[in-house]
């Protein structure tokens, strides 16, 4: 484990250029994945925000193979190239697929599900910024309760956000985490694991997102901390059926001195017509599932 | 003859894909390709056979691990029919678009709603504008030879191709089957060079966003738009039809079976009327040319085996001496007619040849279609043309219309 930013590897494979918003939360993420990772990786992606991060045919920003696919084929993509390298004898090769919340929660839960379900040798990435935010910010089924977005401009959205990690830990995967670009080192510790692992390890990413959630760009390290302040991001992993908490995250379930969820949404325009029961509601849904990951950590 | 075999048409094309080396197999079930899939898992699972099968859960992901595993580098075969093409139709238009010489069997039957299980082609027809290769075959021997073409053609023109076959029809009915030796196999069949590779020793960004205009890249050199692309799409596939024939022909020095190339052809050399078809309906007309030869009528068959791309100079060819074209289609172009009557008008237009083209839309759903139905067909259409109805309307033939 790095214990600073300085003795994480030092190579950059994302180069100048890329074509990322600005204060973009997945380019964060993505830079210091890539630190983990390193070499003899292949990457397969659906079309998404980092599609356009990667570059613009016939120029790109990312010194990592890459292969896109479709929007609902991430996983089955990653299948693929898992096969294809078995049948070529490359098996030292790390396959990863990353996809945004929209192809994971939505289109592509199908090729995920199917692929973990067997077995396949990969890490699944979804970065998480809770809408369609390459197409404009749409809704997703990663979309909180009370958030604004291009197709709930008024009404906002009236459902909570899936609880897509519960859905990925009844699948049973060797591995699984979840972190944040705003704690960089616990980010590149889980990566550095996952790289070790066999079998399907899935990884969710809480990037915040500036364009999409209305805040200003120099605020996303920010916003990403007190997302796991408050308990809205939880940093964890679980290792063979093993949950424990991570980083901030352990800190704050051994100290128990979470933020409320006012202090996190009022910072952002996307939240501006969330009303009061949607506050409550809000805190009481982010409430529970903080004393599940508690009774888990427990064991 | 040696190595003849009694085989159903599933069974002909497992064994196709087990003499071509396929490394890569991911299938997913549905009637009538499901024995296909059934017998290449006997294959792998008693280790006759070395491939990677990925039982996938659904044909969208199917073809999208034919398409990662193919530009990894593999070699990959995957089948499917009806329901699951349709499903499978974003990722045949990315296979074509990534020029992936992925081969695919497509045990054609029809499509929902309503239900049906039994034969037609409208799956496959329906396909027809995905820039794959379609190939139909007419009977199971054809089934077994075609597969093993299908990976030389495909993986020299760097295109997808299917190969057809009637469900139920070919799919489930044994015939005898003589099985190429492997080693024949492997010298007709060189091994997969693909065209561009995803790799870990070489990082490259493949199928990125194109723009509409040609663009420089980072050392000033200008590189193809999208529309660049599509034309290359378009000119390999016209180019393709060479690449077609000559290895049927090099198929037939190699192993003695001459399926035809782009079509072949039954009696036509003095035929007056020529009754066209695609798939094992072809072959049940040449029974209907000779029924009608028996009654001294001068009748032949055009078996259009390759659709796309569609033979437009090998039918200039093959129906220029005709006086009447009777084409047996099972599909059609809803709200027009049978898409073969469409192509074919299209491919004589501008040329001498201007002959009545009569459609029947024949055998949807499985509906029994026999030899001696399409005679009666072709005698109508005589008559027709006697009583001054040069250009008859589309006839649904063996069906109560009402």
């Amino acid at each position: 484990m790095p214990e600073n930013l300085f003795k994480v590897n030092m190579k950059e494979y994302i180069l100048p250029g890329s074509r990322a918003c600005q204060g973009c939360g997945l380019t964060l993420f993505y830079r210091y994945a890539l630190k983990a990772l390193r070499e003899n990786t292949v990457i397969t992606l659906p079309a998404c925000c980092l599609c356009v991060l990667h570059g613009i045919y016939p120029k790109t920003a990312v010194d990592i193979p890459c292969l896109n696919n479709t929007f609902a084929s991430t996983a089955a993509s990653a299948s693929g190239i898992v096969a294809g390298l078995n049948a070529l004898n490359r098996t030292d090769t790390t396959v990863v697929a990353v996809a945004g919340d929209g192809s994971t929660y939505d289109m592509g839960i199908q090729a995920l599900s199917g692929a973990a379900e067997r077995g396949t040798d990969f890490i699944y990435v979804c970065y998480d910024n809770e809408g369609y935010m390459n197409t404009g910010t749409q809704r997703s089924s990663a979309t909180p309760l009370g958030a604004l977005t291009t197709t709930t401009p008024i009404l906002t959205k009236q459902q909570p956000k899936k609880d897509f990690i519960k859905i990925m830990e009844a699948h049973n995967l060797p591995y699984m985490a979840a972190a944040s670009p705003s704690y960089p080192i616990d980010l590149y510790d889980k990566f550095v694991k996952a790289k070790r692992i066999k079998g399907t390890r899935y990884m969710h990413i809480y990037v915040p997102c500036p364009p999409g959630w209305m805040y200003p760009a120099r605020d996303t390290v920010r916003i990403g901390k007190l997302a796991v302040e408050t308990g809205i991001a939880v940093l964890f992993e679980i290792e063979d059926g093993k949950f424990r908490f991570t980083g901030r995250s352990k800190t704050l379930a051994e100290r128990g001195k979470r933020l409320p969820v006012i202090n996190y949404v009022e910072r952002q325009g996307r939240f501006k017509k969330m009303n009061l029961e949607q506050l409550k509601q809000f805190q009481t849904g982010v409430d529970n599932k903080w004393n599940e990951y508690l009774k888990m950590a427990e064991g | 003859m040696n190595n003849v075999r009694i085989m159903t048409g599933n069974e002909a094309a497992a064994t196709g894909v087990k003499l071509s080396d396929a490394q890569v197999i991911a299938t997913y079930p549905i009637t009538p390709q499901s024995s296909l899939a059934e017998i290449l898992s006997q294959y792998v699972e008693s280790g006759k056979f070395k491939a990677e099968y990925v039982r996938v859960e659904g044909e969208h992901t199917a073809m999208s691990v034919c398409i990662s595993a193919s530009t990894v580098g593999a070699r990959v075969f995957t089948a499917t029919s009806s329901n699951g093409l349709l499903y499978m139709h974003e990722q045949l238009h990315w296979a074509a678009g990534a020029r992936l010489p992925i081969v695919m069997c497509c045990v054609n039957r029809g499509v929902g709603a309503p239900w049906t299980i039994f034969n037609d082609q409208q799956d496959s027809f329906a396909q027809r504008d995905t820039g794959w290769i379609q190939i139909y075959c007419r009977d199971n021997q054809e089934i077994l030879d075609t597969v093993i073409q299908a990976y030389r053609i495909a993986e020299e023109v760097y295109f997808p191709v299917m190969v057809c076959y009637d469900g139920f029809v070919l799919s489930h009915t044994m015939m005898p089957v003589e099985i190429p030796d492997s080693r024949g196999a492997k010298e007709f069949l060189p091994p997969y060079k693909p065209h561009t590779i995803v790799s870990a020793d070489d990082p490259k960004y493949i199928n990125p966003v194109l723009l509409p205009v040609r663009r420089p890249n980072s050392e000033g050199v200008l590189c193809d738009g999208y529309m660049e692309m599509r034309y290359k799409l378009q000119a390999a596939m016209e180019k393709s039809r060479d690449v077609i024939v000559a290895t049927n022909s090099a198929f037939s020095d190699a192993f003695g079976r001459n399926h035809g190339g782009m079509l072949w052809e039954y009696m036509t050399d003095d035929a007056e009327l020529i009754m066209t078809a695609m798939g094992s309906m072809a072959t049940e007309a040449t029974m209907a040319a000779d029924m009608l030869r028996a009654e001294g009528l001068k009748v032949g068959v055009v078996g259009i085996r390759v659709f796309r791309p569609f033979p437009k100079q090998d039918v200039l060819e093959a129906f220029k001496k005709a006086s009447v074209i009777v084409a047996f289609e099972k599909s059609i172009s809803y709200g027009f007619e049978g898409g073969l009557a469409s192509e074919l008008k299209a491919a004589f237009y501008g040329t001498d040849i201007n002959i009545p083209i009569h459609d029947y839309i024949a055998g949807l759903g499985g509906r029994d279609v026999k030899a001696r139905e399409l005679a009666e067909a072709a005698k109508s259409s005589i008559a027709s043309i006697e009583s001054g109805d040069i250009n008859k309307k589309t006839t649904w033939l063996n069906c109560y219309t009402g």
